[in-house]
């Protein structure tokens, strides 16, 4: 109880304790923030930065997800990340879900450590949950989301502990699509399409090909489209799986569908035969 | 006499001429009886680069072709793309320069990598191919130039930089390999190399079909070329294309001039009669000449 208190969680009975804080301080303590140091507490009795120690740069991330795609189209956003979790070259968990639904109109996915991704969806939940429970009708917004994110994430890599995850943000707000992109470093820009990891390589030069074929897809051709590119990453990507999500964003709100898988055609196998 | 200044100078300080010469001279006698690879030299290499760096000289940057080349085979032979741009680091050092090599009149190959080692390397085989087909009097075989270019690249272990997409047509039909640095090779329907490959091969898994006809395959050659062009830094400029059938060979540089440089929309020197004229004077200055003498410039 107490180590989940000093971490900043929401915690019932300690409500009466704790005095009137801003929302945006509460939930950055509860992401690890700290305000920083005062001079004369930044350093030890020797002089040797004492911080060093306690915060040293996290370790390489353990549990991986690949890329995540995602499109704008007329109406909304559509997003998709395939269901595995690697350990190292290690497919070992199959079907964890990397999308997630934020509010009525924002989809979240990461790639990257799954468990700075569990992390970063139980705060996100927690303040969704807040900011329903203020009840004034407002929600927070997939630019709002964005920009928090951002501070966050570079936040974090300040400190020196970042969370290790590439997050794609996508929207449908007041009639306009959203579409965004967080690294852990905190590089954040918005695009029409974005793809993180080996979806960057092989999806985005797919994708951007047809954006500027045609700059307003449909749902269907943009659904046709993250197929298209899904199946690519299976055939080239050594830590993809063949089981993916896909989430769309409209303006009637969020649907998540899946487990799905991509047909596959190996018939250049009968062409293929020795090396030379 | 001039090594062991240099050697005086750059790698021993105290040691005389004469104690370093009796070494060398030991040396040799060792070595030569020891079979397979020696990498003495790469030692004293680093050793060096090693000194060089410390005295703030660096090593010139090897030129690489940051490339995106790629080949199919078509219904009746095959097609080979590349891009135009040479790199030296961060800076395009050639905007429009030939990835596709002549290795013999029915063979050609595209070179990734360093472009010192695709150029002299293709160079190379295509000039031993040339002996060999005298030889042999027959047409080359792409199989005979892939065999060549994979025992040479493998004897130097990967120290030559040259990935190449080696396409032909030969007495057996058309075949299409890829050649890595370190000699490995693969027979493959399409693919792809260089700092641009993924992009062109997300292109040719998305369209690529066997016995395509030959706009199709150009066209989807193009698309690859493209994509690398335009998603990766180290390719761009204009697409270059290489048809190979049984009986032609069509070199088409360029196919596709993707990056054409702009004209200026506008000028700024104003044309005579903007500035309206009022009034025009002419004086003319009666001068005498009054000495004149020539003074030669030393331009020894």
């Amino acid at each position: 109880m107490n180590s989940l208190a000093r971490l900043g969680e929401l915690s019932g009975s300690l409500d009466s304790f704790r005095p009137w804080v801003p929302s945006w301080r509460r939930q950055a303590t509860r992401l690890g923030w700290s305000p920083s140091p005062s001079p004369s507490r930044s350093r030890t009795a020797a002089g040797h930065r004492r911080s060093m120690a306690s915060e040293e740069f996290q370790r390489t991330p353990m549990v991986t997800g690949t890329s995540v795609l995602a499109v704008k189209f007329t109406g909304g956003v559509i997003m998709a990340a395939d269901m595995l979790g690697s350990y190292g070259s290690l497919a070992r968990f199959r079907n964890i879900s990397r999308l997630m639904k934020v509010n009525n109109s924002t989809i979240l996915g990461a790639s990257g450590d799954y468990a700075d991704y569990q992390y970063l969806k139980h705060v996100i939940e927690q303040m969704v949950i807040d900011e329903e429970l203020v009840g004034d009708g407002h929600n927070y917004s997939p630019k709002a989301m964005h920009s928090w994110l951002t501070r966050v994430m570079y936040n974090r890599r300040c400190r020196m502990n970042p969370l290790w995850n590439t997050v794609v943000i996508g929207g449908f707000y007041h009639g306009q699509s959203f579409l965004g992109y967080v690294d852990k470093l905190g590089v954040a820009y918005e695009a029409p399409s974005v793809a993180t990891g080996f979806g960057a390589y092989l999806a985005q030069p797919l994708m951007r090909d047809a954006l500027e074929n045609k700059p307003e897809l449909s749902k269907e051709e943009a659904r046709q489209l993250i197929d298209r590119c899904l199946k690519v990453l299976y055939y080239r990507d050594a830590r993809s799986y063949n089981r993916y999500e896909i989430a769309v964003v409209t303006e009637d709100g969020v649907e998540i569908v899946g487990p799905l898988s991509s047909e596959t055609n190996w018939d250049i196998a009968n062409l293929v035969s020795g090396f030379e | 006499m001039g090594f062991s200044n240099w050697s005086k100078t750059v790698v021993v300080e105290e040691e005389d001429h004469i104690s370093l010469t009796r070494k060398m001279a030991a040396l040799t006698i060792s070595s030569s009886t020891l079979g397979g690879f020696t990498f003495d030299n790469c030692k004293r290499n680093g050793f060096l680069e090693a000194k060089a760096n410390e005295l703030g000289c660096h090593l010139p940057a090897a030129r690489k072709t940051g490339t995106t080349i790629c080949g199919i085979v078509f219904k009746d032979g095959i097609v080979l793309g590349a891009d135009t741009r040479a790199t030296e680091g961060m800076i395009v050092a050639d905007k429009n320069c030939s990835k596709i090599h002549y290795i013999s009149p029915n063979i050609y190959c595209c070179g990734a990598g360093t472009a010192a080692d695709t150029e002299m390397t293709t160079q190379m085989i295509s000039s031993n191919l040339e002996l060999h087909a005298l030889s042999t009097g027959r047409r080359p075989r792409v199989a005979t130039a892939n065999r060549m270019f994979k025992q040479m690249l493998f004897r130097y272990q990967g120290y030559i930089g040259a990935a190449l997409v080696l396409g032909g047509v030969d007495c057996n039909g058309p075949h299409l390999y890829s050649i890595y640095p370190h000699g490995s090779t693969d027979k493959l329907p399409y693919v792809t190399m260089g700092s641009g490959s993924l992009a062109a091969m997300a292109v040719f898994e998305d369209r690529y079909k066997p016995g395509m006809e030959e706009k199709e395959a150009k066209a989807l050659v193009r698309d690859a070329i493209a994509a690398g062009i335009f998603n990766d830094l180290g390719s761009g400029s204009n697409i270059d294309l290489c048809v190979i059938t049984a009986d032609k060979v069509d070199y088409i540089r360029p196919h596709d001039q993707a990056n054409k440089k702009g004209s200026r929309t506008g000028d700024y020197k104003y044309k005579r009669g903007t500035t309206g004229v009022l009034t025009k004077v002419v004086t003319p200055l009666n001068l005498d000449v009054v000495e004149e003498s020539v003074q030669t410039m030393d331009t020894s």
